[in-house]
């Protein structure tokens, strides 16, 4: 007899309560995550140089880099936000408990929380535009790590993406993303299309499932751009190949000076974010 | 013993409807499945024969090959290629699921999920 999704979690849920291992195993591997600051020099001795595994298998290592100068022009623009929850079927639901979101706006304290404690005498008006934040599809990503089932993986071109077949909503990863980057499917998320424009060309998910940003793995595979960085008509977002030099993120990153979310956490993040 | 014969008719009566089922259907089977194909002059990515006793078979190695392998390219026995996707390639040309999926999976009892997530517009007005 086939097993099904749902009668797999609750086998699971119940052998989680008896043997309580799915649990310590989520605390310990939280406490990895979280303790990796201190463990830097531990770590830097064998992987840590910055994008180091670039020309891994594919040559590729999908990064975006978001220049704030150009984003922060924009008041009110959700011109990102909007393309990608349409092509992606983002189901809608206003409650903060209950939101799915793949592209958002933030708080400059909550994005860089680091550097916004470290140091005071960040300029005021670079901490009053809202930054526009996704998942970063790290280098070492903590969710892939958690993940029971591997329905969270790593690409060979660096995409962290997600295997909605497979996920069985134990919401370990979302506990182990240090940037929130991932939602959880509390509700049926059809019902957050109702009324809405659909994409006939891409699937929902079910409820019960996470979801994030997947880079637009899908239109990557037809030579596409992702959505969001089609959007912007103010060119403030750019994507592209690391591992070329001569790509376009490349090209800014020598430039510019960019910071990244949370380095000290050790994840490397591939989005990237030009502040001045 | 008060009633007996009373019990005992109502026992009969009770036993004759809840076992009304079984024997009203005896003998006969359910209809079989008739499904219906809409488009005309395709041809499916692999034989009708094939698809007939395989479709969820393939499904279930294209969603690995697309999804975690990346590679969304098929290529069929009779030497095409075909794009992996379930929601643009299947359902574009099986419009009517209705009448295609549903009869077999309906007499067949097996409720796949595949359509939790994947959908075809027609089936989707019922919900948006
Ligand atoms: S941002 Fe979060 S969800 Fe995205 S790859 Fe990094 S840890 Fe995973
Ligand atoms: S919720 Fe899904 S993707 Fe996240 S860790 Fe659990 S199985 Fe993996």
């Amino acid at each position: 007899m086939e097993l099904k999704r749902r009668d797999f979690l609750k086998i699971v849920g119940g052998s989680a309560l008896i043997g309580g291992s799915a649990i310590s195993a989520l605390v310990e591997e939280a406490g990895i995550a979280h303790a990796s600051p201190h463990e830097e020099h531990g770590h830097s001795a064998e992987e840590d140089h910055g994008h180091g595994h670039i020309e891994e298998a594919s040559g590729i290592r999908w990064a975006m880099v978001v220049d704030m100068r150009k984003c922060s022009e924009q008041e009110g623009c959700r011109d990102c936000i909007n393309a990608c929850h349409y092509v992606h079927n983002v189901p809608n639901f206003p409650d903060p408990k209950e939101e799915v979101k793949w592209i958002w706006k933030d708080e400059y304290h909550h994005v860089f929380t680091d550097i916004s404690t470290l140091d005071p005498y960040v300029p005021e008006h670079i901490k009053r535009h809202p930054f526009l934040v996704l998942c970063n599809h790290c280098d070492n990503p903590p969710c892939v790590r958690v993940c029971p089932t591997k329905a969270t993986f790593k690409r060979p071109d660096g995409i962290v993406a997600m295997d909605y077949h497979r996920c069985i909503g134990c919401r370990f990863c979302m506990a182990a993303c240090p940037y929130g980057s991932r939602s959880f499917n509390w509700r049926d998320p059809r019902l957050g299309l109702k009324g809405r424009e659909l994409n006939y060309e891409f699937p929902t998910r079910m409820r019960g499932v996470v979801e994030k940003c997947n880079f637009c793995v899908e239109r990557l595979a037809q030579g596409k751009i992702p959505a969001c960085v089609e959007a912007c008509k103010h060119g403030a977002l750019t994507f592209g190949n690391l591992a070329d030099p001569n790509s376009e993120v490349r090209a800014l990153l020598r430039e510019n000076y960019a910071l990244r979310r949370k380095p000290q956490l050790g994840t490397k993040p591939s989005v990237f974010y030009i502040i001045a | 013993m008060y009633d007996s014969g009373k019990v005992i008719i109502g026992l009969v009566i009770f036993v004759a409807i809840a076992t009304f089922p079984f024997w009203f259907g005896m003998g006969k089977a359910a209809p079989m499945p008739e499904p219906v194909i809409m488009t005309k002059g395709q041809k499916c990515v692999e034989s009708k024969d094939y698809m007939r006793a395989s479709h969820m078979y393939l499904l279930n190695v294209w969603r690995d090959q697309a999804l975690r392998d990346g590679n969304r390219v098929y290529e069929n026995k009779r030497g095409e290629k075909v794009t992996i996707s379930l929601q643009n390639t299947c359902m574009k040309c099986h419009s009517n699921k209705e009448k295609f999926c549903d009869r077999c999976h309906d007499y067949a009892e097996v409720k796949p999920y595949c359509w939790d997530c994947h959908f075809v517009p027609k089936e989707s007005k019922q919900w948006n």
